[in-house]
């Protein structure tokens, strides 16, 4: 599976890069090195000195993003058929620690005006992996945007593929894929946020599918892992190689916004592509 | 102006003062987000490229900028894009062509850039499908020379329904050094090549290679006339049933 081939960050580097750490508490950047009070970090957990966007919940993101926000498919989660009691345990930790049901929130927001469809990719849900019940709430909701002619915002921060739910996971890849295609082929808008991190199945899938790429500050973004490509053909990648900054030097991104500006960025972006006042109207 | 020999028309499309492609993205749309990338490889910045609202109504923008300071001309090379350039720019046209954005391509280059990579990487090949989905397009397409318009590196970008050019800029099949060199062994012979070449706007105009010679505005000015001209033409535009626009367009090169 595409996760298992997917280097892990440690323990201690995924600790630093929590956000539920209190205020008053000393935290250190994972990309700068600068340490801080947490309370700088601000509610946009934001690192003060280089701009890097902690990890946060779906629910927090959904909350500092949109002027308004309705949950859809809210009870659908990880199908009963798998019963491995370490698996059940882990989604069941998931689920207390992130308040939701799958590793990715859906529903539908508002920015300004506009409604639009809103997915929101959870990376304290089993690593954000891409579970066949993930892939569901995701293609349900561009089927959804679809039928009422919504754009959509995409956030995705995920370690790949969930290994525990095999094939049926990396066949979400396609599943989501078509839900994609179709809402284009409808002429509407689909906007990507690439957050840290965003690798395997899911770079593979729909985060590289957005009308416009954009993506958080220094958030890691890549298909294979470094420890994979170390161990498979003995290349040492160099430090920054799969940093936002790298990928849109190599022309995948088209730009990286700061989670501060991210709410007036994608409303300028939706008004862009919704705008009444068209040539040949 | 029509006085100036075709050589001080050279000369004055170069001149390193001239208004830049940035400037009139800057000052002919409000809103303008840029996009970066071809989604294959690299993101060449001698392609500026984005949306922005002329008038208040959506429009991408695709254009070549040459560098102000050494800087720039290194970071842009000159103005002379890449194949993934080229890409960049298809890819955005693409896009305007599937949110029925109209576009405005601005031209400003000595060429396409000639070294190894770019011809590893396909620049003929990117140049040539500029060219053919240019033509298809199923939106309004206008050009505007800005400043040089060198070769097969121009006209990736000036296949649309409209191509204008401004008073002291330049369009040719070739640089006149280039065309010195060739046809005399002599490359000093620049001021010749370019009477030869008809590089200038009226003799452009004349031979119906462009469609309207449009006064020469500098760093600054107030492009509020510019904006209305072109709001005006991509409204006409707009109105044509979308089959009989592709056909015009295909007509409009058959022609020659
Ligand atoms: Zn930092």
């Amino acid at each position: 599976m595409l996760r298992s081939r997917f280097n892990m960050p440690s323990h201690e580097e995924l600790v630093k890069r929590m956000d539920a750490i209190p205020d008053h508490v000393l935290r250190e950047c994972p990309i700068c090195h600068s340490t801080f009070f947490s309370l700088r970090a601000g509610s946009s957990k934001t690192c003060p000195n280089c701009g890097y966007g902690f990890r946060i919940t779906a629910k927090r993101r959904a909350k500092i993003t949109f002027d308004s926000f309705k949950e859809i498919d809210a009870q659908m989660t990880v199908p009963k058929q798998y019963t491995d009691e370490k698996y059940v345990a882990k989604v069941k930790k998931a689920k207390k620690v992130t308040g939701i049901n799958e590793s990715v929130l859906t529903g539908i927001g508002t920015l300004g005006q506009q409604q639009v469809g809103v997915g929101i990719m959870d990376p304290f849900f089993v690593m954000g992996s891409l579970g066949s019940a993930t892939g569901e709430k995701i293609t349900r909701l561009f089927e959804e945007a679809t039928r009422k002619k919504l754009p959509v915002v995409m956030f995705t921060a995920s370690g790949g593929a969930r290994m525990q739910e095999g094939i049926h996971s990396l066949m979400q890849m396609a599943k989501v894929s078509g839900a994609v295609e179709e809402h284009s082929r409808a002429g509407l808008f689909y906007v990507v946020v690439l957050c840290d991190p965003t690798t395997g199945g899911v770079t593979a899938s729909f985060a590289m599918q957005g009308d416009v790429i954009l993506a958080e500050p220094h958030a890691l973004v890549g298909f294979a892992g470094r420890r994979v490509i170390e161990q498979t053909i003995m290349q040492k990648p160099p430090k920054d190689f799969q940093s936002a900054e790298t990928v849109m030097k190599h022309g995948f991104i088209d730009a990286i916004v700061p989670r501060k500006e991210m709410n007036q960025t994608l409303t300028r972006l939706i008004s862009l592509h919704t705008k009444e006042n068209v040539y040949g109207k | 102006m029509a006085n100036k020999t075709a050589y001080e028309r050279v000369k004055a499309a170069r001149r390193p003062d001239k208004i830049t492609t940035a400037q009139l993205i800057h000052g002919l749309t409000s809103e303008f987000f840029e996009q970066h990338g071809d989604r294959l490889e690299a993101d060449d910045q001698a392609i500026i490229g984005g949306i922005g609202l002329l008038n208040d109504k959506p429009i991408t923008v695709v254009g070549i900028q040459k560098g102000t300071d050494t800087d720039e001309n290194i970071a842009r090379h000159f103005g002379s894009p890449t194949p993934e350039g080229y890409r960049k720019a298809l890819r955005l046209m693409k896009q305007a062509e599937k949110f029925h954005r109209p576009i405005l391509a601005l031209v400003n280059t000595p060429g396409a850039w000639p070294d190894v990579e770019s011809e590893y990487h396909g620049q003929g090949s990117a140049v040539a499908q500029n060219i053919i989905q240019g033509m298809q397009l199923r939106v309004p397409y206008v050009t505007i020379i800005v400043g040089e318009g060198g070769s097969g590196g121009a006209l990736a970008l000036s296949c649309g329904d409209r191509v204008f050019m401004f008073e002291d800029s330049i369009y040719s099949v070739l640089s006149p050094e280039g065309y010195a060199s060739i046809m005399w062994k002599d490359s000093s012979k620049v001021q010749e090549a370019a009477e030869e070449l008809k590089l200038t706007p009226e003799a452009l105009l004349k031979d119906g290679i462009i469609d309207k010679i449009i006064h020469e505005y500098k760093p600054g000015d107030d492009l509020s006339s510019l904006r209305d001209f072109l709001d005006q033409e991509f409204s006409t535009l707009a109105k044509l049933p979308i089959d009989e626009l592709v056909e015009r367009r295909n007509q409009r090169y058959r022609n020659f």
